[in-house]
């Protein structure tokens, strides 16, 4: 292969990293407290809210079953607002946050939902206030779980940054179908794939590890 | 103790806001009065009144037993003192301050000054053992230093210093409850709730936890509850016991009162799980219920106050009848004898009459089980 087409491919990396890392870190700065709140607001529940709860439930469901190839076709005009055009790395961030949001809500629901329920009471017992009871003790008791769905939450978005290069979105998905698909360069196609491939194999090994590191529950049974 | 001194200084003043003082006697520390609580139906399950027409007061200093079977609405009692819950009608004082009328910030301060410990611990799973007994500190907002000063001599009071950087998933049951005694001690409660603490511990544990907790009873003052289905529990520890069933308090007043002269069927069927007074199968599987020739008849007593270790030797003595002792079990609450002895005498009625005549005049009582070969 041609130091150019590894170029291409290094310049391509580069963005599908920045297009993940800039979602994934928007949709958890926006998907922990919605998580978190759909994880708490049930009748009875800490922050109970149950109208609040099953609006925004609706919110996320109706997000989550778009397909998302659709989701960056619909929201174009929503995407120029925000990022002055619809083309490129940056502009495919909007859509790519839309996305991983509510996933991410949701995942952060299920994590911390895990939490015994006793340990709420107890922190309610002792006079701790709702906003107490999700910092000192939903969050750090989730936090397995919570670094286990942020993993799976990243290696999704590495799917769907391929997908925007469709849209003209960069990355290496843009790269694939330009030089491999188009252009009918296999080897390209391969290089693409594997670059693909030892990026999730990274980030999920590197996820497995850090929920390991963060949880106290059996690592000394 | 230098624990002990500090106890009554550092409260926060407004956790309590003072009651009007005709209605509650300085020496209660929880006062139920005419409580009920009714949970509303919910998605098809029917309403339920699990607390129903409570009224007693739980002396201060002192350690009350609060016994019941599941169900008996022994959790909702807790919830109501710890301020989780509100009464559906009446009010609950915990010390001078009715806690049932607070709500936001001045419950969160009342549930300050009331320590709790659980049945499972309920430790964090992802602090040290160090930084559970700081949780409450946290809570309600001490500073870095006082917490870490704190925490050391909770760590000491419970006996667990070593164990200080350790994870629950590293300690025993019996050090996991230490540390949750320490945590539920850590701000300076007056009253500690003890909901089911030993219910999960081996027997030797229990021993060790219910020990502890006498003794910070003797040092600190503090005033406990010992929520619990087990009578062993109960006649280790408590003064005054409360029976309670089907959200009814059905008998109180003083461990050996109750316990030696139970009155309603539930306090008489947790008596006998700790003196176990059903007859052996080996015996009740040869009673025969007409007398048997040569035979014995089979003579159940209760004992309930003093005078059954000696029960054998008397009849010998003041009736000579030899009485032959099936089984017996013969327990101590309260410094009183409570248990049941199966006796077996000479078939003969003259003789079972003499001796039932003996046994109601000297206030056992007493029934005949049948007869045997």
């Amino acid at each position: 292969m041609s130091p150019e087409l590894i170029n291409l491919i290094i310049q391509a990396t580069g963005e599908s990293l920045f297009m993940v890392a800039v979602s994934a870190s928007l949709g958890t700065l926006f998907g922990l407290p919605i998580g978190v709140f759909l994880a708490t607001s049930r009748k009875g529940e800490l922050f109970a809210a149950p109208a609040a709860n099953a609006i925004l439930g609706m919110i996320v469901n109706a997000t989550r079953s778009t397909p998302f190839i659709i989701l960056v076709v619909a929201i174009i005009p929503f995407t120029r607002l925000v990022a002055g055009t619809s083309i490129g790395s940056g502009a495919a961030i909007v859509p790519l946050t839309i996305a991983s949001t509510p996933f991410i809500a949701r995942l952060v629901e299920g994590a911390i939902r895990e939490v015994d329920a006793g340990l709420i009471e107890t922190a309610s017992s002792f006079g701790a206030t709702p906003l107490q009871v999700v910092l000192k003790v939903l969050i750090p008791e989730a936090l397995p779980g919570l670094v286990l769905s942020l993993t799976l939450a990243v290696v999704s978005l590495l799917g769907y940054s391929a997908m925007v290069g469709a849209v003209g979105g960069g990355g290496l998905g843009d790269l694939g179908i330009r030089y491999g698909y188009q252009r009918f360069m296999p080897g390209m196609m391969l290089a693409v794939v594997v670059v693909l491939i030892v990026l999730v194999q990274t980030v999920q090994t590197a996820g497995d590890y850090l929920a390991r590191r963060v949880n106290r529950r059996l690592r000394h049974r | 103790m230098n624990v002990h001194q500090s106890l009554a200084a550092s409260r926060p003043p407004e956790a309590f806001p003072p009651i009007a003082s005709d209605v509650v006697a300085e020496d209660a520390m929880v006062r139920f009065e005419a409580v009920s609580k009714t949970y509303p139906a919910y998605r098809g399950k029917p309403s339920v009144k699990a607390l129903q027409a409570i009224d007693f007061a739980i002396p201060r200093g002192a350690i009350t037993g609060v016994i019941g079977r599941s169900g008996a609405g022994k959790s909702s009692l807790v919830r109501l003192i710890n301020g989780l819950e509100k009464p559906t009608t009446g009010r609950v004082i915990v010390d001078n301050s009715d806690i049932s009328a607070l709500s936001g910030r001045a419950v969160r301060l009342a549930q300050r000054s009331i320590g709790m410990i659980f049945q499972h611990f309920n430790l964090l799973s992802s602090r040290t053992a160090a930084d559970n007994i700081a949780l409450p500190l946290e809570i309600a907002g001490w500073s870095r230093a006082e917490i870490a000063a704190r925490v050391s001599e909770l760590l000491d009071l419970v006996d667990i210093a070593d164990k200080r950087n350790r994870y629950p998933s590293e300690l025993s049951g019996g050090q996991k409850q230490r540390i949750g005694i320490a945590r539920a001690l850590a701000t300076r409660p007056n009253v500690l709730l003890s909901d089911e603490a030993t219910s999960a511990l081996d027997p030797q544990t229990t021993r060790s936890i219910l020990d502890l907790l006498a003794n910070i009873n003797r040092e600190l003052g503090v005033t406990i509850i010992l929520i619990t289905h087990e009578m062993s529990v109960v006649r280790q520890l408590a003064k005054e016991v409360i029976v309670l069933d089907a959200g009814h308090v059905v008998e109180r007043g003083h461990v050996a009162d109750i316990f030696t002269h139970p009155q309603h069927a539930i306090t008489q069927s947790f008596l006998s799980e700790v003196l176990g007074d059903a007859v052996p199968v080996s015996l009740s599987s040869r009673l025969q219920q007409q007398p048997v020739p040569g035979g014995q008849a089979v003579i159940r007593v209760l004992v309930r106050g003093d005078g059954g270790d000696r029960l054998v030797a008397r009849l010998s003595r003041e009736l000579a009848i030899d009485a032959a002792m099936l089984s017996a079990r013969i327990d101590e609450i309260g410094g009183q004898q409570v248990g049941s002895l199966t006796l077996g005498v000479p078939g003969d009625e003259a003789v079972v009459a003499r001796v039932l005549s003996f046994l109601v005049q000297h206030r056992f009582s007493a029934e005949r089980l049948g007869y045997v070969a």
